[in-house]
């Protein structure tokens, strides 16, 4: 098709294209008298059924008694929230899905900030660097939790061995069986698997900055530093801020590392609301539905907060 | 995605400045320093970041060469303590098919993530060109749904989906997985293929239409084509997060031939003697289609992430 599109059409948002196709459809029998539905019935449905349906559901089972093999035995009232609350290790759960949350996604976004000025500089190898910062995007959180488990096996894991060989530990530790020790790694691993994404949003932020603006900081005799805070900082931050609230959602949300490091264990000991929840399913699905709303109002709480930072309200969309 | 792919990736507006459908570049990045800088001397400031940046690499690099050591060690050199085997077992990538359930699992896999993303882009398309296109009541609506998806994962919800696929009969169906990570990863495609057409004036169609084709040959000779790159992000997007997919296959999938390849890998770990070299063996091969569908999109990755997000 060689229709070349030369302005920057992005400036026309959602809207402004639809205002000329508006009284050239009014004027269409047929399809254009259903309206909108045939054109979005089938995703509003799907969303519906797969995504909304079950926040019902979920409610409605953490107030009902129901038996292992999934038989409902009755109304159980907010029997499961005290039973949850009561849970020996549910203080625990909840400090360490704080702790852990706040650390991830701290060390996440100081660590991407770095990178992704370190890659946005000019150097022999950038590209093929660049392609191996992917890596763990690619690889699935999943591979990359096992793959770490592998390689902190006390009898076998490669980080044990070179750590003793380069002398940093005495001999090879069961680092995941004692919770201490399996935080800081489960951490370390969740930091890792979030940093591609990060960084290349930041990356794009940088990039999008208009060289001009650095050329007139050099002009008006700005250093490198005041450059750095008063041009760079500032106009990073709308891609700092979506990149923050994505890792928000989800670090909270993140099964898989803990998963398959320790499975929560030993008890709940490493184990945040998602895993404590999926703990719980096996043997009380109600009290684990109970987990699971309070789980879900804290991510409402963060949903509210994007759509604050993204300023929904104040767009004209 | 996850994370994983820390997968999901909303923006927060469908406006993309640096998303052009036919920029070259797709807004990836100043690709014009390369031959420049090849001509000059490099200084000690760039050399020390060079260094740095290929450090920083390889230790990203170093978990998924340690997987594939694995894949290739001899089982009865598994538990040693060393660096590389004395030689490499290439029978394991053949073998692990033949030993377990994994191959079903990769079976599963491949039907799930083709048919999400089928149904994804059949959904997605019409819904993202209608809402780009017509201003109609409920649009803004409309967009909040699908933006409120995009921040409600799976994990959040499993009990209830667990709760409601258990009614509707529907657990250790493929269907089922199909249905779920296709309207897991809809709003995403919405999102980013109604900025991709927003981006395409409406002038076109209109002119392609006045010149005899119909709102439909307009679509599909025009608009389309010119909305290439973001569609193919939005597939291959939705093709690698449910590839990589692992809870909701891990909750509503109980028979293990039935489930994907992610959670038949996983289930290596529960066994008394876990065969590492066979998991990461079959690891490996699930890795492989994944980072090919990276290296097509990766100049894409970036601005498609963040259209419109980042101004």
């Amino acid at each position: 098709m060689p229709v070349t599109v030369k302005e920057p059409a992005a400036a026309a948002g959602p809207g402004p294209g639809g205002r000329k196709t508006g009284p050239q459809r009014r004027r269409r029998g047929g399809l254009a008298r259903l309206g909108p539905l045939p054109w979005i019935a089938p995703a509003v449905l799907l969303i519906v059924v797969v995504v909304l349906w079950p926040i019902y559901e979920l409610i409605r089972t953490s107030f009902l008694n129901i038996s292992i093999s999934g038989f409902v035995r009755g109304s159980a009232g907010t029997e499961k929230y005290r039973q949850l609350f009561d849970e020996s290790g549910f203080g625990t759960v909840l400090t360490m899905t704080v702790v852990w949350t706040v650390a991830v996604v701290g060390v996440t976004m100081l660590a991407s900030l770095g990178l992704a000025q370190l890659f946005n500089k000019p150097f022999p190898g950038r590209t093929v660097t660049r392609w191996a910062l992917i890596a763990p995007w690619a690889a699935s959180v999943l591979m990359t939790a096992i793959g770490f488990r592998w390689m902190l096996d006390q009898t076998a894991g490669v980080l044990n061995t070179l750590m003793t060989d380069l002398g940093l530990i005495d001999g090879p530790k069961d680092w995941l069986g004692d919770p201490a020790t399996a935080w800081p790694w489960m951490m370390f691993v969740a930091v890792f698997v979030s940093l591609p994404f990060t960084t290349y949003t930041l990356l794009a932020g940088l990039q999008t900055i208009p060289h001009e603006v650095y050329e007139a900081a050099r002009i008006d005799g700005a250093n490198s530093r005041q450059t750095y805070w008063r041009v760079t900082v500032p106009l990073l931050r709308p891609a700092f801020l979506v990149g923050f609230v994505i890792n928000l959602i989800n670090v909270f949300n993140s099964f898989p590392v803990i998963w398959a490091m320790t499975k929560g264990g030993p008890g709940s000991d490493t184990a945040t609301t998602t895993v404590f929840m999926y703990q719980l399913k096996d043997t009380d699905i109600g009290e684990s539905a109970a987990m699971s709303v309070v789980n879900f109002a804290m991510v409402v709480v963060l949903v509210l907060i994007f759509l604050k930072v993204s300023r929904w309200n104040k767009e004209d969309a | 995605m996850t994370l994983s792919a820390p997968s999901h990736t909303p923006e927060d507006e469908p406006l993309a400045k640096e998303t052009h459908p036919n920029g070259p570049k797709g807004g990836t990045g100043p690709k014009g320093g390369k031959g420049a800088a090849k001509r000059r001397k490099y200084g000690p400031r760039t050399l020390v970041i060079a260094a740095s940046a290929w450090m920083l690499a390889v230790i990203f690099i170093a978990p998924y060469l340690e997987m594939i050591i694995t894949a290739l060690r001899p089982a009865d050199e598994l538990r040693d303590r060393t660096y590389l085997p004395t030689s490499f077992e290439w029978n394991n990538l053949v073998d692990v098919w033949k030993e377990s359930t994994l191959g079903d699992n990769l079976q599963v896999t491949l039907l799930i993530a083709g048919g999400a993303t089928l149904l994804v882009l059949l959904v997605s398309l019409p819904a993202a060109y209608y809402t780009a296109r017509v201003r109609y009541r409920g649009r803004k609506a409309f967009l909040l749904l699908v933006l409120v998806t995009q921040m409600f994962q799976p994990t959040a919800l499993l009990i209830g989906l667990y709760r409601e696929f258990h009614q509707l009969d529907m657990l250790n169906s493929t269907w089922t997985l199909i249905l779920a990570n296709g309207a897991f990863n809809l709003a995403f495609a919405i999102w980013i293929l109604t900025a991709y057409i927003s981006s395409i004036p409406a002038e076109l169609e209109e002119a392609a239409m006045v010149d005899g084709t119909g709102r439909f040959g307009a679509l599909f000779r025009v608009t389309l084509p010119l909305a290439m790159p973001g569609v193919v992000t939005a597939v291959i997007f939705t093709f690698i997060s449910s590839w990589n997919e692992f809870v909701m296959g891990l909750t509503l999938m109980t028979e293990p031939e039935k489930q994907p390849l992610t959670v038949g890998i996983n289930n290596f770990i529960g066994n008394y003697t876990v065969e590492w070299n066979y998991l990461f063996a079959a690891s490996v091969v699930a890795i492989i289609p994944v980072v090919v569908l990276f290296a097509f999109i990766e100049r894409h990755v970036v601005s498609g992430l963040t259209a419109g997000s980042v101004k």
